[in-house]
């Protein structure tokens, strides 16, 4: 019997998954012809292909991300920008102008200060270089308003779902704008705090959840039930000191 | 705790001074995941030992010319805090500690893919909180599973258990006064699906026939340690479903007393 777990089974570093002829996918590897687990997660066999699901993990850079950072340092040339991954990405001033950078006369802290967060997308990123990041396109560049939620970058895919169905649901019921980067940080800003409020219960619903199936539907009727809350929220305050 | 060294430590029916069999151990507890700001954390009591293991990383390297350009540097500290034994220990780092502090790192670094992160660091600190014998094993046992909640990948869990000669007989998991009053103490770190062990020590004095023995007990010692590593681990994400379902059925059931 080549496979030892059932689908969607918890598994730990160093089990067992699968011999032969599979083939190895995510969070597992290959020896002497054997597959184990390398994280703690759900496995999943897909035709000949293993991989587990992780529970917990970081956030690796990859090139094309969007991802939210926050300025650590401003250097002579560029920022250094914590993107929640083993490495400081960089940001060069001609990344981030959309004209020639002058060293004598730019001022970059007037762009970019330490402490700013900055939404970037990843230009260029291998095993022996550090990330390399642009502002230059639609949507990008610093944050001024909203609320940002950290989740492990395990979820992300949990958040936006399938063809966008989860995060699509989140905007039109929350009325947010949602930018999510793939370092698992979620810009949230919408026209009022409570509405602000209802995506981030939302997101950390999903995150807890995140292997459970119907989460759709309920994260949806989770919003509803809230919103409906703070309109008679008189009529609930004194049910709920009736439940305590 | 103060008490001193008893004429005997094994009794006449093979009983030992805390009520053990010669190849039981002492009962492991373990808690996975429980401090907050670490990237990974967990938590042990094997008998009197209570040790606390908390990861970090892996993240840039600080000092930089201590990065390596094709894999991670593990950096380990093994520390004993000040009133882990029974006299006030120094909180410096002694040389024991440091001795320690290597050979657990090099039990560790096996099991991790070290070289999917290259130029980054993983730290790792191990504090005892109180000591009785053995926790150089436990510290192991701990760590890993500390690395394992980081989220940082590995080819096995380390489970590490110590066996040895007190009295002429061969035991399993000694405490510190049978190490202390021994002639033999043996750690063993020890991979279960890799097979592979990755410390043997041993000091004091056994003959050939007798070592073969108490590495054997120590390998089955490692084994039991390593199936609790496992469900202690499962642990962690099985309550978190418990937690969940517990409360959608405290929901329906207000929703049903709302009616």
């Amino acid at each position: 019997m080549p496979v030892f777990f059932e689908r969607r089974q918890l598994v730990t570093p160093g089990d067992l998954l699968a011999e032969n002829e599979y083939m190895t996918g995510e969070n597992t590897y290959k020896e002497n012809g054997k597959i184990y687990a390398t994280r703690v997660g759900l496995v999943n066999y897909e035709g000949k292909k293993v991989h587990v699901v992780a529970l917990k993990s970081f956030y690796i850079p990859m090139v094309g991300d969007t991802v939210i950072g926050k300025v650590v340092e401003v250097t002579l040339g560029g920022w250094v920008i914590d993107i929640r991954a083993p490495y400081l990405a960089m940001l060069r001033a001609s990344d981030a102008l959309e004209r020639p950078f002058r060293p004598q006369k730019d001022d970059l802290t007037a762009l970019f200060d330490v402490g700013d967060l900055v939404i970037a997308k990843i230009v260029a990123y291998d095993r022996t270089h550090d990330p390399l990041l642009t502002v230059l396109e639609h949507e990008l560049g610093k944050i001024t308003r909203g609320q940002i939620v950290e989740i492990t970058p395990t979820k992300i895919p949990r958040v936006i779902g399938k063809q966008g169905s989860m995060i699509n649901m989140l905007k039109k019921e929350t009325g947010c704008h949602i930018i999510i980067g793939q370092n698992g940080r979620i810009l949230i800003s919408g026209k009022s705090p409570e509405d602000e409020r209802f995506a981030v219960m939302a997101i950390r619903k999903i995150e807890q959840e995140a292997h459970m199936a119907g989460l759709t539907d309920r994260v949806t009727e989770m919003i509803r039930k809230e919103k409906g809350v703070k309109e008679g929220t008189e009529h609930v305050s004194k049910e709920t000191g009736k439940n305590d | 705790m103060s008490q001193k060294k008893p004429e005997k430590m094994i009794d006449e029916n093979d009983i030992r001074l805390d009520g053990r069999k010669l190849n039981e151990m002492r009962p492991v507890k373990i808690e996975v995941g429980v401090l907050g700001n670490a990237d990974g954390s967990a938590y042990l009591e094997q008998g009197k030992n209570k040790i606390l293991a908390a990861v970090y990383g892996p993240k840039e390297v600080h000092p930089k010319h201590l990065s390596l350009p094709d894999r991670a540097v593990l950096r380990c500290r093994y520390h004993m805090a000040p009133f882990s034994v029974e006299e006030r220990k120094s909180p410096a780092p002694s040389r024991r500690e440091m001795e320690l502090s290597k050979v657990i790192r090099e039990a560790l670094e096996p099991s991790i893919f070290t070289e999917y992160y290259p130029r980054t660091a993983i730290d790792l600190f191990i504090e005892v909180l109180q000591a009785d014998g053995g926790t150089r094993c436990a510290g192991m046992t701990v760590a890993s599973l500390a690395l394992a909640d980081a989220g940082i990948p590995m080819r096995d869990l380390v489970g590490a258990c110590a066996a040895g000669k007190v009295e002429g007989r061969l035991v399993l998991d000694l405490t510190d006064l049978e190490d202390k009053g021994g002639e033999a103490d043996m750690p063993l770190a020890y991979m279960p699906n890799a097979n592979a062990v990755t410390l043997l020590q041993m000091d004091g004095l056994l003959t050939i026939e007798e070592f073969e023995q108490v590495v054997n007990l120590a390998l089955n010692g490692c084994k039991q340690v390593c199936q609790i590593q496992k469900e202690a681990l499962k642990a962690k994400y099985i309550t978190v479903k418990e937690a969940e379902a517990e409360k959608e059925e405290k929901e329906e059931k207000e929703e049903t007393e709302e009616d």
